[in-house]
């Protein structure tokens, strides 16, 4: 079957080793994580993790599957990237002198809408945000002057309804609380 | 220090209590000495079964819990006391057995110091528990129990492991306890949809080859009687996974067999010919379905489950019904149209003829001197006027076991299917006897089984438990050989064993038995076995090569059954 880069987003309560249990379900299946993202979500207490993948549907599925049984997730989805928003963050560190030799950095930045971080008198930081094949593509343009240093974060994604999923979830496992 | 305040390992017995634990299996060592202390004033109030290896403990918690079902409690010290129920606890995972297990820990201060006897408790248990926490303070106690004990029992069940600093065991704290009843990142039971229940009782009404395929999840959500029931009122022909025996009388005109590899075979035949496919709480093993790309694609597949995460991980089913067994089965049986199958239900019976005679006659009623597996587990279960419980161990003495015992009642069949742990058997025997002490308990193992964890004899002869111990002896791990014999061009490497003499082992501990060889010593030491409620040890010299047939050769289309 063909794969998809997909978007697993799992919420979960703020206890220690989740990562770890998280993480072994997909080593079990010897499925690579691309990127991942770790932080407190919108909600209080809770934690959000951002996972991308390269899968099949139907294996994604289970994988999810797998992931919300356990006891400290409170849910987990999976999405293709047509149905998310999602970021990357990126830094380049090159040297000043490139940048004050030509005004060809500078044009990269303003095509890229990237951002100069900081500069000093020796290397500068630029800052860009964007999808992977973007970043890649900056890295590329800028290395021809050398690149000596170049970081990306994992991929941050938001679902294009409205509210957040999880919400409606934790509201009514309330109700069902007060029984 | 108020009053009031009691250490953690007294807060410890005091859950224990609230849960109505009555039974614990353990093994002391450094790490969970306090609360062995606390124990020894709670001795009167919870039994406490000295168990001679850490594996034996979870394994008589499994046998108990199989029973009873009742969740399983045991204790051990940390390090090689935790390290030594990983197989147990890996072992009640896959066969969704409810169980928690407290291991000693250091204390706090000392944790990922490689301290003596500590071990990343946690890290090694998340993926083989429900659950696995470690508890570092007193105060966290009563929460992290009822939390435990909940979480084993609810939806489908499993093992729970607490790991409990030394300190937290100490340490001083006001005792209030509440049990669990709600978790918010835990839906046990996810809730009955109308529509698919509709829709499941519409396939099998209009179904003219139903077919049921029951497993443990009909025993586990006490749903007997309600499955008998739909069974009945569609003219429903079932069969059983190795973990679905005993839900329903062996002798129930619409119990067609076992299902899988070493499964009856009209069971395994009609999978590829009925209609409708009706799964209940059952996985879909691989030792069930065998190659999946040709498994039951012409019917329909019903799936009944607890678990979500079990529709469509092997077999996609067409209508999943999700839920517990005892009210979805019911719900769906309210919509079934009362039907007859006369002519498919019947259709079973020139296979169960062909089986009969080609396999079944000659295993429990051999022409030849040499005694068979069929005919010891035939001869014991009838004995016992089919009313024992059946303990197996793993290979071929569970398989001839699950095949030739007979069964009355549920709750019966106690083995170790997922995991086919050898050296369960023994120690599971002595939970089972422990958890239904007014039922005979008759354990068969094979000569390599029993060697895994005979220690447990000793546990025997400590608290008297009258388990009856059929050593299957052919000398060899029959079931590996059986395989380099078909498989393998007969390389018999390494599955040829020299044994001790059983009986003089067993007597060595205070039990008795009896070493026997020919039919007539046979009847007469089953006869002497059942005759009181004493520990027995049977040692059977039985035929060298005998096979378990039919079988399915790992891979093959279910419908590829050999019979020789």
């Amino acid at each position: 079957m063909e794969k998809t880069l997909y978007t697993v987003i799992v919420f979960s309560e703020n206890r220690p080793g989740l990562l770890n249990q998280v993480s072994i379900i997909f080593s079990r299946r010897q499925l690579n994580i691309e990127s991942l993202t770790v932080s407190a979500s919108s909600i209080e207490g809770v934690h959000k993790f951002t996972i991308t993948v390269y899968t099949d549907e139907e294996e994604i599925d289970k994988v999810v599957k797998q992931i919300e049984k356990r006891i400290d997730v409170l849910k987990a989805y999976y999405y293709t990237d047509d149905e998310v928003i999602y970021q990357e963050v990126a830094l380049y560190k090159v040297d000043t002198e490139s940048i004050l030799e030509s005004d060809e950095i500078e044009q990269l930045v303003r095509k890229y809408n990237a951002r100069f971080l900081e500069i000093t008198r020796t290397f500068s930081v630029i800052e860009m945000t964007g999808h992977t094949d973007e970043i890649k593509e900056l890295y590329y343009a800028l290395d021809k002057f050398g690149v000596k240093q170049y970081v990306r974060s994992g991929r941050i994604a938001i679902t294009k309804s409205t509210s957040e999923l999880l919400s409606k979830f934790l509201s009514d496992r309330e109700e069902e609380a007060k029984g | 220090m108020s009053q009031s305040q009691i250490s953690g390992s007294q807060a410890l017995m005091r859950a224990f209590l609230a849960e109505g634990v009555e039974t614990i299996f353990g093994y002391p060592g450094g790490a969970i000495m306090p609360v062995y202390d606390a124990l020894y004033d709670f001795h009167d109030k919870m039994r406490h079964i000295l168990v001679r290896h850490e594996q034996g403990a979870v394994h008589a918690a499994q046998g108990y819990s199989r029973v009873t079902g009742k969740t399983g409690v045991v204790i051990a010290t940390s390090g090689p006391g935790a390290t030594n129920v990983i197989t147990g606890v890996a072992d009640a995972m896959i066969d969704s057995t409810p169980m928690v297990v407290v291991c000693g820990q250091v204390v706090a201060s000392l944790l990922a110091t490689d301290a003596f006897q500590e071990t990343d408790v946690v890290g090694i248990t998340q993926p083989i528990t429900k659950w696995s926490y470690q508890i570092r303070s007193a105060a966290e106690i009563p929460w992290a129990v009822a939390r435990a004990f909940y979480i084993a029992r609810e939806g489908r069940p499993g093992p729970v492991v607490l790991d409990l600093t030394k300190n937290a065991q100490i340490e001083l704290m006001n005792f209030h306890y509440e049990p669990c009843t709600f978790i918010r990142s835990f839906i046990p039971t996810p809730p009955i949809d109308e529509q698919v229940v509709s829709d499941a009782a519409a396939l099998i009404n209009q179904a003219k080859k139903p077919f049921a395929l029951v497993g443990q999840g009909v025993i586990l959500g006490n749903a007997e009687n309600e499955l008998l029931a739909m069974l009945e009122k569609a003219q429903i022909p079932a069969a059983w996974t190795l973990l679905g025996l005993s839900a329903m009388p062996t002798d129930h005109p619409l119990n067609k067999g076992m299902l899988g590899m070493h499964g009856n075979y009209g069971c395994n035949i009609k999978t590829n010919e009925c209609d409708v496919l009706i799964a209940i709480g059952m996985r879909f093993d691989d030792r069930v379905t065998s190659k999946l790309a040709t498994y039951a694609k012409q019917a329909k597949i019903i799936h009944f489950d607890i678990d979500i995460a079990e529709i469509n991980k092997n077999v996609k089913a067409d209508v999943a019904v999700l839920g517990n067994s005892k009210e979805t089965i019911a719900a769906v049986t309210k919509q079934l149209q009362p039907a007859r199958h006369d002519e498919w239900i019947s259709s079973f019976d020139s296979y169960a003829k062909i089986e009969y005679d080609e396999v079944i006659k000659e295993e429990i009623d051999p022409s030849t001197p040499d005694i068979k597996m069929g005919e010891v587990i035939s001869k014991v279960s009838e004995a016992t006027g089919h009313k024992a419980i059946c303990v197996t161990d793993v290979g071929q003495n569970q398989m001839m076991g699950a095949r030739y015992f007979r069964f009355s009642q549920t709750r019966s069949m106690v083995t170790s299917g997922g995991l086919g742990t050898m050296g369960f058997g023994l120690p599971a025997a002595i939970g089972a006897k422990i958890g239904a002490p007014h039922r005979t308990v008759c354990l068969f193992c094979g000569d390599g089984g029993i060697q895994m964890t005979i220690q447990e004899l000793g546990t025997i002869l400590q608290e008297n438990i009258g388990v009856k111990i059929i050593v299957l002896n052919n000398h060899f791990l029959g079931m590996v050989r059986q395989w380099q014999e078909m498989f393998f061009d007969e390389r018999y490497s390494f599955t040829n064993m020299k044994n001790p003499d059983f009986v003089a082992v067993a007597k060595a501990y205070g039990i008795n038995g009896k070493c026997v060889s020919t039919h007539e010593e046979l009847d007469h030491a089953i006869a002497e076995m059942v005759s009181n409620d004493d520990a027995y040890l049977l040692e059977v010299r039985i035929e060298p090569k005998g096979m378990v047939l039919p079988m399915v050769p790992a891979g093959a289309d279910i419908t590829d059954v050999r019979l020789k």
